[in-house]
């Protein structure tokens, strides 16, 4: 098994099929495509697949050190950062094509229209644990 | 006191009787489970004469008393009251029933695996999960799902051993190191299997296992790096799982049944031997990797091959033996910068190393590949420094 994270972008990913921004659906399509990422996460469970799920906000923070005894300082938000993280799943499965399968499917969530929404994801391997017999 | 091991070690035997006798997998373990907690209470005032009887005594009673709870099962429970139940002379010992089903060919890898260390290692689903950084559901999920794909199955003959083997290798091989010890149960698994089988390949895997376990303390420094196999300080080697190991091997090799097991366990053998890193017999560890090569024609075995040879004949030698090989192959680009190096090309080597680190599996592999890159590099700028600096002096 490998573990991969299926990464969605605000930005930084090219245009999807689909690409009415989400402010411009109906109440019923946005609940239609949060259930369907629910039911998505709850299936993969089913099949022993699923890992973990999380979203983040648009704007972050950028921090870094600033020399002993000073507060770290801050920066941002950047509008003009190229690549913004929107979420990820994180999936563990049998084969690199398994995981390109399930990206493929959680990118036909539903969006305006009814219709999938075909956003790009990234497909990202995890480092794994060091095998032990190597020689 | 109730000896934990002992219960551990007798429960696949339970469980696999059970199952012969027709219970279904989940029903099943719930039954040995519920003997288990029985045995814990009973056991310290009144030790039974016959462990393994008792608790599939126990184990069968409470299987039936649940399956009489359960009126929707009625039909079923009959059916199973009423089938003899099979007596001594079984084509497959009960234990080794569950090895083979827990490693059913219908089972995916991971799904054989986590069946196996649940059924027949009897470890908890939380601590399985825990292993594999996977949430308990999931974990939960995998191990249902995979009962009830072996639920059906029944042997008349043995499987084949070489599926369970395969699943052994896994867990000794892969998983992160956690609260438990995915290579110690491994063996433990492999050790008991062993005693039950008498085959070779099973010995040769145990040796293997055991050959690199002795191995681990010396595997990483302090600071949780990876040590090279030439750097290791082999005083830290366990001498005892050393000379188990070489002795399973032996026995094993006198059959004359080879194996690519046995042949892994040969090479591990003949590191486990020297001394010192330079004392290594390179000659006969390639014409052991020749041997692997030929049962297997697995590319990573020519790989490998490759630096024995590097070793044996020198670095160009090495260098010729992996010029066949697919550049795609993973550790390709870190086996070529090793040869590089020794052939004294520090900058390919270097180049290759930072390459070999980009595509490394893990992250103490990248750090160590990416370190020796940074050997290099810094050795070849202060060798500019002194080139430039040189006639000033």
């Amino acid at each position: 098994m490998a573990k991969y994270l299926l990464l969605k972008h605000y930005r930084g990913a090219p245009a999807p099929v689909n690409d009415v921004p989400t402010d411009q659906w109906t109440p019923e399509e946005l609940s239609a495509h949060v259930r369907y990422m629910q039911d998505f996460a709850a299936r993969l469970e089913g099949t022993g697949e699923f890992v973990d799920t999380q979203a983040l906000t648009p704007e972050g923070t950028f921090v870094r050190y600033d020399g002993e005894g000073r507060p770290p300082v801050t920066d941002g938000p950047f509008a003009e950062t190229k690549d913004l993280i929107a979420g990820w799943m994180v999936i563990d499965v049998e084969t690199y094509e398994r995981a390109l399968e399930l990206a493929g499917e959680l990118s036909a969530a539903p969006g305006a229209g009814g219709r999938p929404v075909q956003e790009w994801l990234e497909v990202r391997p995890f480092l794994a644990a060091p095998s032990t017999i190597t020689e | 006191m109730v000896d934990e091991a002992l219960l551990r070690t007798l429960t696949p035997a339970v469980l696999g009787t059970l199952v012969r006798r027709g219970a279904d997998f989940a029903s099943a373990e719930d039954a040995v489970q519920d003997a288990l907690v029985e045995a814990v209470r009973v056991w310290p005032d009144d030790p039974p004469r016959d462990p393994q009887g008792w608790l599939v005594t126990v184990a069968w009673r409470k299987f039936l008393d649940a399956a009489r709870a359960d009126t929707s099962r009625r039909h079923r429970e009959v059916r199973v009251e009423a089938e003899p139940l099979p007596g001594p002379g079984e084509a497959v010992d009960d234990t080794l029933h569950l090895y083979f089903l827990c490693a059913h060919p219908s089972l995916t890898p991971a799904s054989a695996v986590a069946l196996t260390l649940r059924a027949v290692g009897g470890l908890t689903t939380k601590q399985i999960a825990q292993a594999y950084l996977v949430p308990e559901a999931t974990m939960a999920q995998r191990i249902s799902r995979a009962k009830r794909t072996v639920s059906g199955v029944r042997f008349t003959q043995p499987g084949d051993v070489a599926t369970v083997l395969r699943v052994l290798y896994l867990v000794f091989n892969e998983g992160y190191s956690g609260d438990v010890d995915l290579a110690g149960e491994a063996i433990r698994l492999t050790r008991q299997l062993a005693v039950k089988t008498h085959h070779e390949e099973v010995a040769g895997l145990l040796a293997l296992m055991l050959l690199h376990h002795a191995r681990r303390p010396a595997r990483t420094g302090p600071d949780g790096r990876l040590v090279p196999l030439a750097e290791q300080d082999r005083s830290l080697w366990n001498t005892r799982l050393i000379a188990e190991g070489v002795d399973v091997l032996q026995a094993a090799l006198t059959r004359d049944r080879l194996g690519e097991f046995q042949a892994q366990a040969a090479i591990a053998a003949l590191h486990a031997d020297a001394q010192t890193a330079e004392e290594t017999d390179w000659v006969q560890i390639v014409e052991w990797y020749d041997e692997l090569v030929r049962l297997t024609g697995s590319p990573v075995a020519r790989l490998n091959r490759a630096v024995a040879v590097g070793e044996a004949d020198g670095p160009r030698a090495g260098l010729a033996a992996l010029a066949g090989l697919d550049p795609a192959l993973p550790r390709h680009a870190a086996v070529a910068a090793y040869l590089h190096e020794r052939d004294g090309d520090p900058v390919t080597a270097a180049r290759l190393y930072a390459e070999a680190a980009r595509s490394a599996p893990s992250l103490p592999e990248r750090d160590h590949l990416t370190r020796q890159a940074a050997r290099l590099n810094t050795q070849l700028r202060s060798r500019a420094a002194g080139g430039r600096h040189s006639p000033t002096r």
